[in-house]
This record gives structure tokens, sequence and C-alpha cells, in this order.
């Protein structure tokens, strides 16, 4: 399958799954948004060698895609498919991270060590949180919130209307690729001598399609302003959900919770 | 209600690259009327088409819709009354949802926003798309599409509807679906399409266009009737005139 | 060149969210002031295209291997930087949302890397003077190709940079600098011809496209100056200050004025990171890093060796069984948590 098809389907995945009626759904997009940040942040601002403090963290991505009900093969894909480049660039902490930070019974762990493995744990928790947040809410609600935060109206006009031909063009490209493909020598990427072409022409299509839209939007009173309509305002739930998961965020941060549960069971013991 | 009387005069057309598609085409169409404008690939239909809103300006001769002539100053006022559904439903349906397209028109109109629920929800249950509403255009069949498209046009309530190949990329129980929904609507009807069928159908009045001129314009059974007239044009005759294939009666 | 979240700081994440949002905000407004109307769609079906072309492989000749299209170049040509970049912005969006390419906090750095870079640095100082007295085919390669190479060297300095100032990642600023530059120039190059080629095809088979773009126009007054000197001093106090305080190693103040003043300002000094080491412990939202003990008082000199030595003492090995116990347990009520919520869910 082509990347590009694989990397549509995804999405289409990922649209399917923000249509739902969960809970969680159900939320304001404005909240849903501010919390991910929030989540983003405190995550990066633990130190480069916490691993311990972070794991509670997992309660957010997990609590999110159980009642959400959201597939954890999603992630886990993504993951695998993202790591790549940053785990090349954190390998190379503990090879320039010599210095022994850790006992556990005769082995020494390196600090390079403990923070190539804290990187990979904020990796997970942060893209799982960009994934949720589009899987649980959708792009458009998205927009429509980005705006009401403050987002300037021309960006989140752009994004409306690039997401809404995403999909027509992704599949107007497969179909163009795959036609060349059919016909090509060693049939994997697009050779040298077509380049201009290929691409010259879809782009040419894409212009006229957008000259037409453009005729469209006059035919129905275009006159360069796009006026967005929102409906919903913020409920109690939404506030409580804020309010719930700040308050787990800051204690996370404040308090390194497993450390603590471990004292106290092994101080019990 | 006289205003809805579409004159076209001597209209010629010619694109930047130097095609001459129209070459001086008149008729008039009355209030009310269904007509129907056939004729091959390139003979001029969509280019004709384009110029009862003025989305595309005549290179000499006049278009009036009621009394008012297109020209720059008077678009706005004619794409109220002239509402035109594109050939391809993605074109025409570029909004997040169903309902955000439908209301497009309505909101730019400057209506208040009761209006425009009001417009937006009677356009939507008369095409039969109101459980639609909430989807994105890229999450529709083409039937779908095709009857958001519709409803995104009704709701600027124009008296007069122009349509592109309206049954294109849609299946047979839907096309059907279409006719009769078509056939309920009390507005001017001017459709270009290939489907000789629902012209048949739908419109008691057909002009026939061959290479920018127009080569019939009548009563729409008479021209059917007619096979070499079609052939000239390079048409057919509707497969429901044609004889039967099996007992070729 | 798309930055994770996991390998910068909330600090160079929010300086970089900081810029990108001034610069959104700018943008935004030249695109409603200047822009025709037909471009609104444009941009929209645009920045879609330059979306899907990024996923094409394009092979490149003799090499087995493949490049793509980044695409910044290619829509300053056609839409101009104002539009180009707020275009930029929301692809980095959706591939940040969609596909976890490029975290959320990172986003602030990846537009500015990949929209502002190109954009406005790239384009109007490169490619415009190469091509605006005469566009010719020939000017069009040469142009595309220089900006194309600037604009990714310029972002991928960029990455370095803001990774260097997060602290994660351990790779010295050197080697990640050889690292990036070399790798960047080769698909720098490939994204200039693939662009080049592109415009080409543009310029003879559909000219008209490309007089109605900037490629003709003369370009908007861009008050480069202002926004670039506002984000570097920005840069600087936040980066610095912030972390100077934060900084286990504030020897180097407290040494300077060792070296000039004595005791007394060390007591001061210490006194003020004893005040910055509460107030951080209260905040518990700058990085955990640990702050001088106070044996650094009595004996300055031997405590500055010391601290540089136990520089990294955020990990308390002592209690790192406890934790270990803990992580444990807390893994296993996530765990279960979900699967019990799921239950929830569906009964």
């Amino acid at each position: 399958m082509l990347n590009i098809e694989s990397n549509w389907l995804n999405m289409r995945l990922l649209d399917d799954l923000s249509m739902q009626n969960t809970l969680i759904h159900r939320i304001d997009p404005r909240i849903k948004i501010l919390i991910s940040l929030a989540f983003v942040i405190i995550v990066t601002s633990f130190s480069k060698y916490e691993i311990t403090g972070l794991l509670p963290l997992f309660f957010y991505p997990i609590t999110l895609m159980s009642i959400g009900n959201i597939p954890s093969t999603l992630l886990l894909k993504r993951l695998l498919i993202i790591s790549p480049f940053i785990l090349f660039v954190g390998v190379f902490n503990p090879i320039f991270d010599r210095t022994p930070l850790l006992d556990v019974g005769f082995i020494s762990i390196s600090g390079g060590w403990i923070s190539f493995i804290s990187i990979t744990v904020k990796l997970t928790l942060t893209a799982a949180a960009a994934l949720l947040l589009v899987a649980t809410t959708g792009i458009n609600p998205i927009c429509a919130a980005m705006h009401r935060l403050g987002c300037p109206k021309p960006l989140v006009v752009q994004l409306s209307f690039m997401y809404r031909y995403l999909h027509v063009l992704l599949e107007e490209f497969i179909k163009t690729v795959t036609a060349y493909q059919l016909r090509s020598p060693n049939g994997k990427g697009v050779q040298y001598r077509a380049w201009g072409s290929l691409l010259g022409q879809l782009l040419l299509r894409t212009y006229a399609r957008a000259k037409t839209i453009y005729d469209a939007m006059l035919c129905r009173g275009f006159d360069g302003r796009i006026t967005l309509l929102y409906t919903k305002n913020l409920q109690n739930h939404d506030r409580i959900y804020l309010a719930y998961w700040l308050f787990f965020f800051i204690l996370c941060r404040a308090v390194n919770i497993p450390k603590l549960m471990g004292k106290l069971l092994l101080g019990g013991l | 209600m006289q205003n809805n009387v579409i004159a076209v005069k001597d209209i010629q057309y010619i694109y930047p690259d130097g095609t001459h598609a129209l070459k001086g085409v008149s008729f008039k169409i009355n209030y009310g009327e269904s007509v129907a404008i056939v004729g091959s690939n390139g003979s001029g239909k969509t280019t004709l088409l384009s110029h009862f809103n003025g989305i595309y300006l005549p290179s000499s001769g006049t278009v009036h819709i009621g009394e008012h002539s297109i020209n720059p100053n008077t678009l706005s006022h004619i794409r109220r009354t002239v509402g035109m559904v594109f050939q391809n439903p993605d074109d025409q349906l570029f909004m997040p949802t169903v309902y955000d397209d439908v209301a497009f028109g309505p909101t730019n109109l400057g209506l208040s926003q009761t209006e425009v629920e009001l417009r937006t929800t009677t356009a939507l249950k008369t095409v039969g798309a109101w459980e639609l509403k909430d989807r994105p255009p890229y999450r529709l069949s083409g039937g779908q599409k095709r009857a958001a498209s519709i409803a995104a046009v009704l709701a600027m309530e124009p008296s007069i509807l122009a349509m592109d190949e309206p049954t294109a990329f849609i299946d047979p129980l839907t096309r059907r679906q279409l006719i009769n929904l078509l056939k309920s609507f009390k507005q001017t009807k001017i459709i270009a399409t290939h489907d000789l069928d629902m012209a048949l159908d739908l419109c008691e009045r057909t002009i026939l266009l061959q290479s920018g001129s127009i080569l019939a314009d009548g009563p729409t059974v008479k021209i059917f009737r007619d096979k070499k007239l079609l052939e000239k044009g390079r048409l057919e005759q509707p497969l429901s005139m044609q004889g039967c294939p099996i007992c070729s009666k | 060149m798309h930055m994770a979240d996991a390998l910068i700081s909330p600090v160079v994440g929010g300086a970089m969210w900081a810029a990108t949002a001034g610069l959104a905000s700018f943008a935004s407004k030249k695109v409603q002031t200047n822009i025709d109307s037909h471009k609104v769609p444009l941009m929209g079906v645009l920045g879609a295209f330059v979306f899907a072309a990024q996923m094409i492989n394009f092979t490149i000749p003799g090499t087995g291997s493949s490049g793509h299209l980044g695409g910044g170049i290619l829509l300053a040509i056609l839409l101009g930087p104002h539009a180009a970049f707020l275009t930029i912005a929301s692809i980095l969006a959706v591939q940040a949302l969609f596909f976890a390419d490029g975290g959320l906090l990172a986003l602030g750095c990846n537009i500015f890397n990949m929209g502002f870079l190109p954009c406005y640095i790239a384009y109007p100082f490169i490619f415009k003077p190469l091509t605006d007295q005469k566009p010719s085919r020939r000017r069009i390669i040469i142009g595309s190709v220089a900006a194309a190479v600037a604009g990714l060297q310029l972002g991928a300095f960029g990455v370095v940079m803001q990774t260097l100032f997060s602290g994660i990642s351990e790779l010295p600023f050197l080697s990640f600098l050889l690292l990036m530059q070399p790798i960047h120039l080769a698909i720098g190059i490939v994204e200039g011809i693939i662009t080049a080629v592109v415009i080409s095809f543009i310029y003879q088979t559909a000219p008209e496209i490309l007089t109605k773009t900037a490629l003709n126009k003369p370009l908007d007054n861009i008050p480069i100056k202002p926004v670039l000197v506002a984000f570097f001093i920005a840069a600087l106090v936040i980066g610095s200050t912030l972390s100077w305080f934060a900084s286990s190693n504030p020897d180097g103040l407290e040494w300077s004025i060792t070296e000039t003043s004595g005791q007394e300002a060390l007591q001061a000094t210490t006194e003020i990171h004893g005040f910055f080491a509460d107030l951080q412990e209260k905040l518990a939202f700058l990085p955990d890093y640990n702050f001088k003990s106070s044996s650094a008082v009595e004996a300055p000199a031997a405590a500055i060796e010391e601290s540089k030595e136990s520089a990294w003492p955020a990990v308390d090995r002592g209690t790192s069984t406890a934790g270990i116990v803990g992580s444990l347990i807390t893994l296993l009520l996530a765990y279960l948590s979900g699967k019990a919520l799921q239950y929830a869910g569906k009964s």
C-alpha cells in the first residue's frame, strides 16, 4: 500500500473515532485543548532524569482511551513510526553521559540511560496527548475552539478549509500516483523526469478546483469574510473535568507518587 | 413574478485561450418553465449555464434576469435570484459540516440568526438531508453530497435554479429520488445534462446545443423524437424512447 | 525535522510559542488586509496539496533513496510569505494532531523552523532577489535550490539550538550540528529541485498563475528586523535568566562574586538561591534542578569543584528501590483502572 494511502486511512480512522459520543467527546473542546497543553507542559517540565515521577501521568491517556473508546493499538502504531528519529537523538545520551546515577543491586546505571528512558516515557505521554486530543474532539471543533481561545481567524479558516479538502486531494493523489506506479519501471517512487509534470499537473488541477470553489462561494454571496457559527457555552461538567485534571497534573508534579507509595509500602513491611 | 424571465440575447463567449465556446446564442425562458440544455461534450452547456449567474460574463451580447442585465454591479442581486448547483458537489460543499454549508448562503445575505436557522432547516428537510447536518462533506456518499449541495442553494431561496449534470455520480435509486424531488420544485429550472431520460421526465422544453450554437429549441418530446436531429447533435434518443432491447418493440 | 516534546523544555517551548503566536497574528493581519478574496479557498487547497505532496516519494536519480517536498518555498512563491506562513502553520498543526509528528508544545518551534525561516527569510532574501529582475527558467531553478537549502539549513540550526537550550539531550552542540547540517543540505537540494521543476512546469504550461502570484510583484515591507530582534531578546532573557537561577551550577555567578567581593556576597547569593529553591519547590514547574547545598558557603573554592561533581544529584540513590516498587504499583493501577473504565463504559 502506498505511504500516502495508509496515512490517509489513518486520518480517516481518527476522524471516525472523533465522531463518537462518549463522556469525553462531550466535553467542551476548549477545555480539552487547554488540558492537553497543560499535560504536555507538565510532562516536559520534569527533569531529564525523572522516570518514576512521570508514571502516574499515564492515568491521563489511559482514562481517555478507556472512556473515549480509543483503541490503544492506534497509539502504539503511531509511536513505532515516530520514535526512530527521537530515539536516535536520545540514544546519544547514554554515550555522552556516563555518570553512574543509580544502583540496582549490583548493576550501576548511568545517567545517560536514565535520561534515555525518561525521553522514551515523555515521548509516549506527549504523543498520546496529541493523538487523543483529536481522537476525542475532531478537527472542526478544535478549529472553532481555537478561535474562541484567541487564535486569529485567517489561520482557523485556513485550517478548516485545508482539512476539508485534504481528503479530496489525498484521494486524487492516490489515484494519480497509483496510475503512475502501474506504468513505471521499478514501481516505487516518482522518477526524476516525471517530477515536474506529475506534481505540476496535480497542482494545476488544484488551482482549477480552487477557482471552482471560489465561484461557488461567490454564487452564495461570499464577499471575503467568513462567519463562523458557535453554539455551546461552558457547562459544569466541563469545569469539573478541567479542575480534576489540573489538580491531578499538579499533584503528580509536586509529589513523586510512586516513590511515596513505595516508601509507605516498604516502611509498613 | 414577471421578474423571473431569463432573456439571453446573441451572447458570444471566448475563453482566454481562444476557444470560441458560445457563438451567438439567443432564447427566452419564462417563469416556472423547466428547460433542459443538452448537447455533446464541448457543446457549450456548462459555459452557457455559467452565464446565468454571472460566473462568466459574455464577450458580447446580453443576459437579462428579469429586468436586470447581468453586469458587475448587479451580480450580488442576480446571485440571490439564480441559484447554481455545480456538477461536482465537492466544489460546492466547502464548509466543515453540512449545516455550516447550507447556512453559508443565508448568513452572507445578512439575515438574522433565527432566519438563517429557519432557512437552513427548511432546505435540509426539503432534500431529506436533515440527519446529515453535522457531518463533514467528505463523509457523505455521492447522493448525499448531491442532496446537500442542492440544500445549500435552496437556502438562498432563489426563484431560478440552474443545475449542471445533477444526476452525475449517483446511483439509480438516488437518481429517481432526485428526479422526484426536482419535480416538486416550483422554481424555474434550467438543467444542463447528458441524462436525456431525466430531461424527458422533468423538462417540457429542451435547447439542443452544438459547438456553441443552438441546433434546436422546442418541446422536449418533439426534439427527442427526431433521431436525425439528435445524431447531428452527437446524441442518441433517451433509452426509454429506444426500442426494448429484448423484444425489440 | 519535526521537534518532539520529549526533547524540549517548557521554557524553550514557551518562548518559541510566544514568537510563533506573534508571527501568526502579524501574518493574519497582513492576509486579511492585503489578500484578494479568491485566495481564501486557494490557501486551503494549496495547503492540502502540499500536505498530500509531502507523502509522495520522489526517487533521486543515481542514488537508491528518495526525497520529499517540504513545501515552504513553493508556498511562498505561490501565495506570498504571509499566506504561505499561515498555510505551513496549518499543515504542521494537522501533522502534530493526527500523526504526533512534532509535539504540541514543540509546535511553536516547528512552525518557526519550517514556516518563519523559509517564508520570511529564505524566500524574500534569497529567492526574490534572484528571480525578480527576470524570472527565467534558470533563475527559478537557482533561486529555488538556494532558497530551499538556506531555509532548511536555518531550520536545522534552529532545531539544534532549541535542543541545546532545552538540555534534555546530551548531544554536544558541535556533534549535533555536524549531524544535522549536512543531512539537511542534501534534503534542501532535493526540495529545491522539486520546487524548481514544478514552478518551471507551471511557468511553461500555465504562466498566468505565476503572474498572479508574488513572483512578479514587489514584496510587502516586512518588518523582519523588529521581529527578529524581539525574538532574540525574548529568547535570551527567558533562556539565560531563568536557567541561570534554576541551574544547579550557579557557580558561575558565585565564582565571579567570590573572586571580586568575598564571603558576604557569597552568603547573599546563597540566600538568593535558597529563595529560588523554595520558590521552585512551591511552584514545582521549573525543571527539577538541584540547588547548591549550604556547604558551598564554608569553602567556596573547594565547593565549586565539588559542586561540579555532584552537579546532577537529581536522582537520589537512596530511595531508588522505593521508587521502583512504587512505579510498578502505579503502572499496575493505571492498567487496571483503564480496564475498569472500559467495563464501566460498556455496561
